[in-house]
């Protein structure tokens, strides 16, 4: 699934500048806790959250996050998007809630783990 | 990847606006050396993990971290509270940290069982009212093979 997909699945807003929406993306985590994205994620996942501090950013980087859903339409201030900006993670941020967000890509064919493009 | 590289990186308490940078530092470090992704990655989850226990707990710290052929060593040395008890400290879940630190998404007690669960070596000294080092090796993968 592509960057360009998940955005038109979820109708969601880019908050990021240059952004390549071919970019792919293979597997999905969600979580407030980013203690839970440091010990469970994979690598290379899709975050989707409805946290929005800078820390999000950081611990996205150290764990090989390839880009960042907001839900529930919160979003970072402009620092935070400029770090993101900076470590080439893109930012989606959608209306949709997070039960519906994970409940939209996965009925897409976006998984946890091991997942496959569909 | 060239021979190797060392150096280190000072944290301050409560400094949440670049909380997680110098785990940011090393990660860029490690790629340029062309260490393996994987690696990278389980590097910076520690060392983040540790990076943020000393901002959340301690009044300063330091970062060394040093890089040869054979092995990354992280040593965070921190002027806190210090851990009472490590075996507890180790465990799952248990964890010290106030509301504001939950908030922020960190404190749930994950953070130290995580470093182990990435590094190949964690040792974690620790006085009372002193502070406390933690240290954390992880092999690359030519050594990995021939051990």
């Amino acid at each position: 699934m592509t960057l360009g997909e998940i955005r038109d699945i979820l109708d969601a807003l880019v908050l990021t500048h240059r952004v390549d929406m071919s970019r792919d993306i293979w597997r999905a985590y969600c979580a407030d806790l980013m203690s839970d994205v440091l010990a469970f994620s994979v690598t290379q996942s899709l975050l989707i959250t409805g946290l929005t501090n800078a820390q999000v950013i950081r611990t996205a980087d150290v764990a090989d996050i390839r880009a960042i859903v907001f839900v529930q339409n919160k979003r970072p201030d402009i620092e935070t998007i400029a770090m993101a900006e900076s470590k080439d993670i893109p930012l989606l941020a959608t209306g949709l809630s997070m039960f519906d967000t994970c409940g939209r890509l996965y009925e897409k064919g976006l998984r946890s783990q091991h997942g496959r493009i569909l | 990847m060239n021979r190797g590289t060392d150096g280190v990186f000072f944290l301050t308490g409560k400094d949440f606006t670049n909380a997680g940078s110098a785990s940011s530092n090393l990660k860029g470090i490690l790629e340029k050396m062309g260490i393996p992704p994987e690696i990278i990655r389980r590097a910076s989850i520690a060392a983040f993990e540790a990076e943020m226990n000393t901002i959340i707990y301690a009044v300063a710290g330091m970062m060394h971290y040093s890089i040869t052929p054979e092995v990354i060593k992280v040593i965070l040395q921190d002027m806190g509270p210090g851990i009472p008890d490590i075996n507890q400290a180790m465990q799952e879940g248990y964890s010290t940290a106030p509301d504001y630190i939950r908030e922020m998404g960190f404190g749930s007690g994950m953070g130290l069982p995580n470093i182990k669960k990435n590094a190949d070596k964690l040792t974690i000294t620790s006085a009372v009212g002193e502070g406390t080092t933690l240290e954390f090796l992880i092999y690359l993968e030519s050594v990995s093979q021939t051990s």
